[in-house]
């Protein structure tokens, strides 16, 4: 098994095989999570803390699971109590934190690289739950395992990506691992919802959702803020689902066995179909909500090991 | 008192030329170039070759005075300033309050006084910085503002910016302007691109800077003032002010030394001492820009000193504050243009010094008997690695932390008096 890693901060460090060996772990424990009894002793006496800058019900209770899963003490700290509000800085923040020895650091903050430099500042590992528009790691992960287990592999598949890509986290590491594991990837947006500089990328960049779809065997919607609605970057939200929108009819230009994701929480009605979400012969967003405990905890497993193994080199050191 | 500096290579930037010979120096000014032995009674300093150049003239430096003085105090400042070879300071007005009265304008040049080198000061062209209403430009002139500016923002209001163009032409004011549409530029971090969205960072195209640089021109053709760009960055911004100069327009354009040496990959995994305003920019047009001083479209190269704490640098990048000191870093930067052949050592120092001198009426830059006595003395050769620590500045944000420099002061004159020499450990 490799993973070298001591912080998670984004897909872009980690090799194909640190990514396939996170993936193999995870397989392991959604066995585990399908049991009545769901506990390993992997994170036994370890402590997690969960830092959420941006408010998340779902990621934060994911991450949550994950550590009591394996037997860390889990601690959330919301934005909401805490001294953020009263001024302090982040870095401020997260020394103060370290000073309590956490053995993993979960966060989640507003501002691209916000995770990199706490990073830098503590002597524990670091997990990236997302940072602004920058990178969300554990959802790449969590979608390449969903993928994997549909369809078999995880290579030289054609995986559609559609919505709001200038200002997805998800996006920019699910098009970093795709690509990384040797996927064709497609792009698809309206101009204004596009990245600059994506002709760079090594996609193909469409802006006709049917033409996008042709032949994918992956269908990855993403969600359109709210905010991103008012005619700022899209005319309107009808004009959106119109074009935009997955329904059966769109979804009829991909193959026939093509399955459709999404990170959640999602639009109905904006950028996917209601009725389409919930089919069970299509849609896969269910299984991502439940390979996301299983990579999440495989990623933890992971980087305590590397740290257990780091304290340990250490000690010896200090003893010879 | 009389100085004989012999065995220099002169530098100079009018002539464009470098000799081997002496040079002296009396009553505050060059008296001599060339003469073979030393006047009775004069001290002989023996620059063993090394580079005399005319003392740098920097255009638009922040300091902290008022309100700021933790970032940068005019002593501070000055003591940078000598040790960077840098013996004429323009400094900015994006002080707190701005410097847009006559009263905060003689508060500054006394407290100015406290500098080891020459300084100078702008003033804001609108009350505030605010873009709504005119400075007292009159005042303000008698008051020994060298020029105009509201520093990085832009003034919005056309009617307002053609109305006090339309002013300080009346009076010869010259307004330095920031072209950058602001539109298109909030909220920017970096310079939009793969890179800036690879790293999720938002970005402002480089167009930003052109359509800023065009309104600006079409003011400056309506109002005819006097107008110099602070900073061009971006290769497409190159055609629209050479076509302003072939058509005769009293304009002149500069550049940081950052944006000449520096790439938007330098900002790497977020490092907030890389944020710069305008953003760095592509290598491309980083180049070009090269190439646009080299070719004298581009007249003047400036630091853009701009101090600023730890603490608003120790953030997230997109919060991080801009700008890096320079004053120090500027020469030592300045040799890599040198070093890669890019530019002659009299093209440089024209940049550098003759150019700003000459745009703001001051008598400096150049290197010519009945000159003042203005020089940097200066090993282009010299290797040595950079630590923030040991920058004279308040403020330590400097790019350069930690990288190999090639170029170093060994002295510094300002009117005849050594205000500078390297400690050679």
């Amino acid at each position: 098994m490799t993973f070298r890693a001591r912080h998670l901060l984004g897909i872009q460090q980690l090799a194909p095989e640190e990514i396939r060996s996170v993936l193999d772990l995870a397989d392991r424990y959604v066995d585990l999570n399908r049991r009545t009894v769901k506990r390993t002793d992997a994170l036994a006496g370890m402590t997690q803390i969960n830092m959420f800058f941006e408010n998340s019900t779902r990621t934060q209770a994911s991450f949550e699971l994950a550590g009591k899963r394996l037997g860390a003490d889990v601690m959330n700290m919301s934005v909401a109590q805490s001294s953020v509000k009263k001024g302090e800085t982040l870095i401020d923040t997260a020394m103060t934190l370290n000073a309590m020895h956490p053995d993993l650091l979960v966060v989640r903050h507003g501002a691209s690289g916000a995770v990199n430099l706490l990073a830098s500042k503590v002597n524990c590992a670091v997990l990236n739950a997302g940072d602004g528009r920058h990178e969300h790691p554990t959802q790449a992960l969590l979608d390449a395992l969903t993928i994997r287990r549909a369809k078999g592999r995880i290579q030289r598949l054609t995986v559609a990506i559609c919505g709001d890509i200038a200002h997805s986290r998800v996006a920019r590491s699910n098009l970093i691992l795709l690509g990384k594991m040797e996927n064709r990837i497609r792009l698809v947006a309206p101009p204004t919802l596009m990245p600059s500089g994506v002709g760079e990328f090594g996609c193909e960049v469409f802006d006709d959702m049917r033409a996008g779809l042709e032949g994918a065997d992956v269908v990855m919607m993403l969600r359109l803020q709210k905010e991103r609605m008012d005619g700022g970057f899209i005319p309107s939200e009808r004009e959106y689902y119109h074009r935009y929108g997955l329904d059966a009819e769109k979804l009829s230009h991909a193959k026939p066995d093509a399955i459709v994701m999404h990170p959640g929480p999602m639009n109905r009605g904006v950028e996917i179909d209601g009725e389409l979400a919930d089919d069970i012969n299509r849609s896969v967003i269910q299984e991502q909500v439940e390979m996301g405990v299983a990579v999440r905890m495989a990623c933890m497993d992971l980087l305590a090991r590397n740290l257990r193994a780091e304290r340990g080199a250490k000690a010896a050191g200090v003893m010879a | 008192m009389t100085l004989f500096l012999q065995n220099a290579r002169i530098i100079d930037p009018e002539q464009d030329t470098e000799t081997l010979g002496n040079l002296v120096i009396d009553a505050g000014m060059i008296a001599a170039i060339g003469l073979p032995n030393a006047p009775k009674g004069a001290q002989i300093i023996d620059c063993e070759g090394k580079c005399l150049a005319p003392g740098i003239v920097d255009l638009g430096v922040k300091i902290g005075e008022p309100g700021e003085r933790h970032r940068e105090s005019f002593r501070s400042a000055g003591q940078a300033a000598a040790a960077g070879g840098v013996t004429t300071v323009i400094a900015r007005p994006d002080t707190l309050p701005a410097i847009d009265t006559p009263e905060t304008l003689e508060f500054v040049t006394r407290r100015a006084a406290e500098a080891s080198v020459r300084i100078h000061h702008m003033a804001a062209l609108t009350k505030g910085r605010e873009g709504r209403e005119m400075t007292e430009i009159s005042f303000l002139l008698d008051a020994g503002a060298l020029a105009f500016s509201d520093g990085d923002r832009v003034v919005t209001d056309t009617k307002v910016l053609s109305r006090a163009l339309t002013y300080a032409r009346s009076l010869g004011a010259l307004v330095v302007g920031h072209p950058q549409d602001p539109g298109l530029s909030k909220g920017a971090a970096v310079t939009s691109g793969k890179f800036a969205s690879l790293l999720g960072l938002p970005g402002v195209h480089p167009m930003a800077e052109r359509i800023g640089l065009d309104r600006d021109l079409g003011l400056i053709e309506m109002t005819g003032a006097r107008y110099h760009a602070d900073q061009i960055t971006c290769a497409r911004s190159l055609p629209a002010l050479e076509r302003a100069k072939k058509n005769g327009l009293d304009v002149t354009a500069g550049v940081s030394i950052h944006h000449l040496t520096l790439n938007e990959l330098d900002v790497g995994d977020y490092r907030s001492f890389f944020k710069l305003s305008p953003p760095l920019r592509a290598e491309d047009d980083r180049v070009a820009v090269v190439e646009a001083v080299a070719s004298g479209l581009i007249d003047i190269l400036c630091s853009m000193h701009t101090p600023q704490d730890e603490e608003s640098k120790r953030l997230p990048y997109e919060e991080a504050a801009a700008g890096a000191v320079a004053l120090e870093t500027f020469l030592p930067a300045a040799m890599r243009l040198y070093h890669s052949g890019a530019l002659s050592l009299p093209a440089l120092f024209r940049a550098m010094a003759l150019n700003p001198a000459k745009r703001l009426g001051l008598p400096q830059g150049r290197m010519a008997v009945g000159a003042p006595a203005d020089l940097v003395l200066f090993d282009p050769d010299a290797p040595f690695l950079l630590d923030r620590w040991t920058l004279k500045s308040k403020s330590k944000n400097t790019p350069f932390d930690g990288q190999r420099m090639e170029g170093r002061v060994l002295a510094t004159f300002v009117g005849g008096r050594q205000v500078f020499a390297l400690n050679k450990e």
